[in-house]
Parts: C-alpha cells; structure tokens; sequence
C-alpha cells in the first residue's frame, strides 16, 4: 500500500511541476511583454522599459521561473502589478469566499444525490423512479449559470426573499454570510446532484444484484436493513470517484456562478486580473485551481485504494 | 396457477410481433432516441435555416423598438438593442454547433489518436500518454479559456481551442481502455499470425470494432462542449458581439432581470434542449449501437 501511495505522491509532484511550467510558459513567455500590455499600446519606450525592469520582467525567463517556484514553496507570490499588494494576500481573502461556497455546493450536492440515488434505487422501475429520473436527466441538461439566473428570478425578483447578488461577509453573523451564499451553492449543486443521483442508483442496482444481498435477505433482514448497512457501504466507490471528478469541476463552476451572483470570490479576482492584464495574479490563481485540482485526484485514488484492498497496486 | 402445456400460451401483444430487425426500424421504437434525435435535429435545423433566412436580420440595432414584448412582427419580442430575439436565437444554434463541432474534431483527432497509439505500442508510450491525459484533467476548460483569454484576449477561437484541449483526456482514455479489450481478442492475434503488422491491424481491426462507442461519446462530448460554449461566452471569454450566441445572450438579459424575465428565459431553454437532445440521443445509440453496453434502467 505504501508502496502505492508513494508512486501516486511522485506522480502528483511530476504533475504539479508540469502544470506550472506550462502556466508559466503560456503566461509569461508567449506574450512577450508584460509591461508594455499594462501601459498600453501608446507607451512611451522608456516608460516601459523602466517598469520591465522594476517589475524583474527583464531577468531570464528561467531565472523568473525559478524564483516563482521559490516563492510558491514559501508563500511568497510577488506583489500585484495592478495593486502593488502582494498576490499572496489578495488570494487569501477572495478564498474565504470560494472555499465556503464550494463546500456548501458539495454538501448540498451529496445530500440531494445520495437521497435520490438511493430513493431510485430503492423504487427500482416504479413511478418514483421514472420520474426522479427524468429529473435528473434535464437537470443534467442545464447550464448551472442559467439555472442560477431562473432561480435569482424566482427568489429575488418575484419572491424577493433573498438579494440578486453581492455577498453580505462573515463580519455581521455567519448566518448573514450563508444566506447570501446559499443561491449560489444550490445552483453549482443541482447540475452536479443529478449526475451523482444517476451514478449512485446504477451503483446501488449493481450490488443489490450480489449474491451476499440474497444471502442477507435470506438470514432474515429487512429490505431496508441490508440497504443501509449492506448495500450502501459496497455502493460507495463508484459514487466517490465521481464526487472526486465533481470537485474539479466545481472549482471551475464556482468562477462562473461567481460572476453570476457577483460575489468577490477567487473568480471574479481572475477575472478582473485578466481585464486589468495583472498577469501575476492570473498566473497565480490558475496555479492554485490546477493544484487543487491535482490533489483532490490524488486523494480520490489513494482513498479508492483504502476502501477496496481488492485494487492491487500494480492495477493503477 | 400453471397453463396446461397443450394449450397455446396466449402471449402479450408486443411478444407477438416479430421485433424489427434493421437499426432504423429498432430506433425508431426507441423512444430516448427519437425523442433526443429531434430535439437535435431541431437545433442543427435551426442552425442551417439561420444561414438561409431568419425573422429579422440578427444584427440589426433599432433603438426605438427595444424591449419589444412578443407580437405578430416579433414572436418572442426584440432585446435591449432591438434585435429579434427569434433570430438572435437561430443565429446562437449556428454559433454553438460551430464550435461545437470544431472543439470535438480537435479533440477526437488527438484523443483517438493518442489512444490508439497507446493501445498499440503499450509500454513506455502507453505509460507517457496516459500521464499526459491525466496531466491534461488538471486544467477545466474553463481554467485554459482563462489563460487564453489573458494572452491572445477572448474570442471564438480561445474557447474552441480550450473546449477543444479539454476534450482530449476522455477520448484518449476510452479509446485506449477500449482499444485494448479489442487488442486481446483472438481475431487480432490471428491477424498477427497473418503477418499484419499493429498499424494496419489498428486500422483494419481496432479501429472498425470501437467505433461505436466512440459514436455513443461523440454524441455525450458534444452536449459537453455546447454547455462549456454557453459558459464561455456568457463570461465573456468565448463568442464576441455581434455575432449572436446563447451564452452573451444571457450575459445581456442578466442586467435586465428586473424589467425584461424573459429575455433570460429563452436562451437558456435552448442550450439546455440542445444539450438535453444529445444526452438522449447519446442513451439511444448506446443501447441501439451495442446492446451490452445499454445502462441499467
């Protein structure tokens, strides 16, 4: 097992490296100059060549690279060409709104899947089933975004419950911070709860056809005693590597709901980066989503390997 | 309880008729595949009638009449620019299936071929290509649109390019994972034993025999990419006015939320009937193409 967690951990590292040289290069070399993109076409020469240089864009490209990776590997990500605040800072602040909102969205979307998963599956071929299902297949249809504006009509401009937009803080209550959170959170879920619902009742289906199911059925447990403490446990891996995937996908998801809703999240920072051409920003901010990315695979497949000894080392 | 084994067994209806034996005939019994087949017959549809004819032109600015409720000369009405919104949204399916297509033949041209190679050679290339598509899952389209967006600025061709980068690691890894299962099949062994070598037995046996499944994915990719258009160009990074599509569509009728629900409505209705049409059509040919593949239901 150690064995295996060792390769997959070489793995990520490769991964990561990979992924900031290509964000790097992309970023940092194709462009040519930053600089003279932040001063405009009409800058004079000479302005733009003292701000390459106050901005170290006039050292070697390796050279910049490598003190980029030092600074990610001690928490120092420059200053903001725009702000002049360092990135390190502005990052932290737009991920206390990031991170709760993905986490909200994950809840809602494990709670909504799991029970519709398991309720379907349950009610295999009745009218319960075929309905949650069709459900499921339209709300896999939707575009989160446009779910989040049908539901900003419904709750703030017809039923005006809740605010269109803007994000209340954590200052005055948690509660005020939830709530301006939670249109947000149920849009990013619903798209994701209906492919996790259909996953989730196909894995349930396939172990309720095992011959241990028959057996426990046979000893005298009820139905509903060998679903939650036979069945479900064995269902769990499928339904987790695509919660994994999900997570991914989440990420990007919250960028777009964030400009939704405007709230100032890790999204609309990278937005207004590129629209100001604070490329360090861009850089860094894509780092982050790609590493996030990278180690939540990871744990979904060391966690695979812990749930079921049956995955040999050699199978992955 | 039990029917005498003399007397004929009255059978149900159905059992009776023979059932069709010719694809065309099994799917259209198939009702997610007729059903997803025209939905999306009805978006290509509108995308050709869009080049040909529409209402009103899609371009044209007529200040005077904006925000048009819908009428005889407007169906659904006119936007905050005047536009027909009928045609806006004929024009939208063109730009959509545009980079729709587009996105999935750079994707099907790399992943299949990555794939194939991988199943082909094993070993070392297998082992580097699967890195690399795994390598590739760490950027969402969204996050390569991002980095394309801030160097070369936003357009039609940053999101084909980053729908299209974002839609290679699945097709590699299906077309390898399916490539492979053919590899161990006695009719490949025997083609080796004919003396043919791996890349003619790739194209002659491998490739012929994943082919549909490849179909059932194209079908799944393609409702993919439409949905990763739509979010791309409503944030601004894809589709440029005035050339019309869903997704700045809704990005415009989002400020009018309060005078014009409407106009929010609509585009998105037709993105999610776009997309919903595939997934069916996707389901259909799943179970039409390759009966063991067909999901639980």
């Amino acid at each position: 097992m150690s064995v295996f967690v060792l390769r997959r951990l070489v793995t990520l590292l490769a991964t990561l490296v990979g992924a900031s040289l290509v964000i790097f290069l992309v970023l940092d070399a194709l462009p040519g100059n930053a600089a003279q993109m932040l001063m405009g076409a009409d800058a004079s020469p000479d302005a733009v060549r003292a701000l390459t240089v106050k901005l170290g864009l006039d050292q070697p490209l390796a050279v910049r690279y490598l003190q980029w990776i030092k600074g990610l590997l001690v928490g120092d990500l420059g200053n903001s060409y725009v702000y002049g605040t360092p990135v390190a800072s502005l990052i932290a602040e737009r991920l206390a709104l990031t991170v709760p909102l993905a986490i909200m969205a994950m809840t809602v979307t494990v709670t909504l899947a799991l029970s519709a998963g398991i309720y379907t599956a349950a009610n295999h071929n009745k009218l319960g089933d075929v309905g949650v299902m069709s459900l499921t297949q339209i709300g896999i249809a939707l575009p989160n975004f446009w779910f989040a504006i049908l539901l900003v009509l419904l709750f703030a401009v017809r039923l005006q419950w809740l605010s269109a937009g803007g994000f209340a803080g954590w200052e005055d209550g948690v509660w005020l911070g939830v709530k301006s959170l939670l249109l947000p959170a149920v849009s990013l879920a619903v798209v994701q709860a209906a492919i996790l619902a259909r996953v989730t009742r196909s894995a349930v289906l396939e172990v309720l056809r095992e011959d241990f199911v028959r057996t426990a059925r046979a000893k005298g447990l009820g139905k509903r005693e060998v679903l939650w403490s036979h069945v479900l446990r064995n269902a769990m891996i499928p339904v987790m590597t695509v919660m994994g995937l999900q997570f991914a996908n989440l990420l990007a998801g919250t960028i777009v709901i964030e400009n939704v809703f405007y709230l100032p999240g890790l999204g609309r920072l990278i937005f207004q980066s590129i629209a100001n051409r604070d490329l360090i920003v861009v850089r860094n901010c894509v780092m982050l989503l790609a590493t996030m990315v990278v180690i939540v695979n990871f744990v979904v497949d060391v966690l695979y390997a812990f749930i079921d000894p049956r995955i040999k080392v050699h199978d992955l | 309880m039990s029917a005498p084994l003399t007397t004929p067994v009255e059978l149900p209806l159905a059992a009776r008729r023979a059932p069709p034996r010719t694809f065309w005939g099994r799917a259209l019994r198939h009702r997610s595949f007729v059903l997803g087949g025209a939905l999306t017959f009805l978006v290509v549809a509108s995308a050709l009638l869009s080049l040909v004819w529409t209402p009103w032109s899609p371009y044209e600015i007529d200040i005077a009449s904006k925000l048009r409720p819908p009428s005889a000369a407007h169906w659904l009405g006119t936007d905050s620019f005047g536009r027909d919104i009928v045609s806006l949204l004929l024009a939208g399916a063109r730009s959509t299936i545009m980079v729709g297509v587009i996105a999935v033949s750079i994707g099907l041209s790399f992943g299949v071929t990555l794939g194939l190679i991988a199943s082909a050679r094993r070993g070392w290339t297998e082992e580097i290509i699967m890195r690399f598509s795994d390598f590739t899952f760490a950027f969402p389209a969204v996050l390569s649109a991002i980095m394309l967006a801030a160097v070369v600025g936003p357009g039609m061709v940053t999101s084909i390019v980053a729908i299209g980068i974002f839609q290679i690691p699945t097709l590699t890894r299906l077309t390898r994972g399916s490539a492979n299962a053919i590899w161990a099949r006695e009719f490949v062994l025997a083609a080796r034993a004919a003396g043919k070598g791996a890349f003619r037995i790739t194209i002659e046996h491998v490739l012929p025999n994943i082919l549909s499944i490849l179909i059932v994915q194209v079908t799944i990719q393609f409702a993919l990419a439409i949905l990763a258009e739509a979010a791309l160009s409503y944030l601004g990074l894809g589709t440029q006015p005035p050339q019309p599509s869903w997704g700045r569509m809704l990005n415009d009728a989002q400020t009018l939320l309060f005078q014009s629900p409407m106009l929010a409505v609509y585009p998105g209705a037709a993105i999610a009937v776009a997309v919903l049409g595939l997934n069916l059509l996707g389901d259909g040919l799943r179970d039409l193409l390759d009966p063991r593949l067909a999901r639980e239901r």
